[in-house]
């Protein structure tokens, strides 16, 4: 078994809501604080055209899914492109535990929902060593 | 009698992986903030995770893509999920047009990245305007 895989981070895509805008961050705070040596983004989009590139990347590599809302963009378009998330998570529920950081803003986040998204992304590290590892999340 | 407008839908790529991507997301949430009378969204990613709804949006819409690379998934998307695109946008073309270079980070955008925000949003904005005239 390949123990040093890298896992792939997809975030929601979101343009519309602050939940989208605290997925992606906690994505780029895993891959460029976290875990920037375990972790890897691809560009969610990329599914949605069946880019081979990707689509070899989300086969080959466990994938963590971040949503930003029920839709589950992130997940569905994994799951459409003929990848499995080995583990799936909603950005709404770190607010739920951590109800003082309150995400806002689309654009870009306020200083609490990056505050979040830290929090999140140390939370999240567990699931990466162990998935980068080859175990189960 | 009720006044119904015609909107143009504004389809940009995500692009988490690049910092195009980012100059995307910001500048086209900010042309919409600032022109709600004339866009709307949608999030790429619903033409597959959505339902009937959202595949029609760009036979309902006059619709523009943003891409930020030459994979140009916003444009393929809408056109192969839901209906060819009126225009189609590609960041380093207008970078390239304006002079600008490539933001060298995907996030914490401020100050030095603000001209190459305003030249997006300016090239959208006559885009959104151009569309109208012929819609």
């Amino acid at each position: 078994m390949d123990k040093s895989r890298k896992v792939v981070v997809l975030p929601c895509s979101g343009i519309g809501k602050a939940y989208g805008a605290l997925s992606r961050e906690i994505a780029y705070e895993l891959a460029e604080r976290v875990r920037p040596d375990k972790t890897i983004l691809t560009c969610l989009p990329l599914l949605v055209i069946n880019d081979p590139d990707a689509r070899k990347l989300i086969m080959e590599c466990p994938v963590i899914t971040v949503d930003g809302c029920p839709l589950e963009c992130a997940r569905k378009s994994l799951e459409a492109a003929g990848g499995k998330a080995s583990h799936s998570c909603q950005s709404i529920r770190f607010y739920v535990a951590h109800k003082d950081l309150k995400p806002e803003g689309v654009a870009q986040l306020n200083d609490a929902g990056r505050k979040l998204a830290g929090l999140a992304a140390d939370e999240l590290a567990a699931t990466v060593d162990r998935l980068a590892a080859g175990e189960d999340a | 009698m009720m006044e119904t407008r015609v909107k143009v839908g504004i389809v940009s790529c995500s692009g988490e992986e690049r910092p195009e991507g980012t100059v995307c997301r910001m500048a086209c949430r900010r042309l919409l903030e600032q022109e709600t009378d004339k866009t709307v969204t949608i999030c790429l990613p619903l033409f597959i995770a959505g339902g009937r709804e959202e595949r029609t949006f760009a036979t309902k819409y006059p619709t523009i893509t943003v891409d930020g690379c030459e994979k140009r998934c916003a444009a393929r998307a809408t056109e192969t999920l839901s209906a060819k695109p009126r225009m189609t946008l590609l960041i380093p073309e207008i970078l390239r047009k304006h002079g600008l270079a490539v933001p060298e980070k995907r996030r914490d955008y401020g100050p030095d990245e603000e001209p190459v925000i305003r030249a997006v949003i300016e090239e959208l904005a006559a885009a959104v305007d151009e569309v109208l005239a012929k819609a």
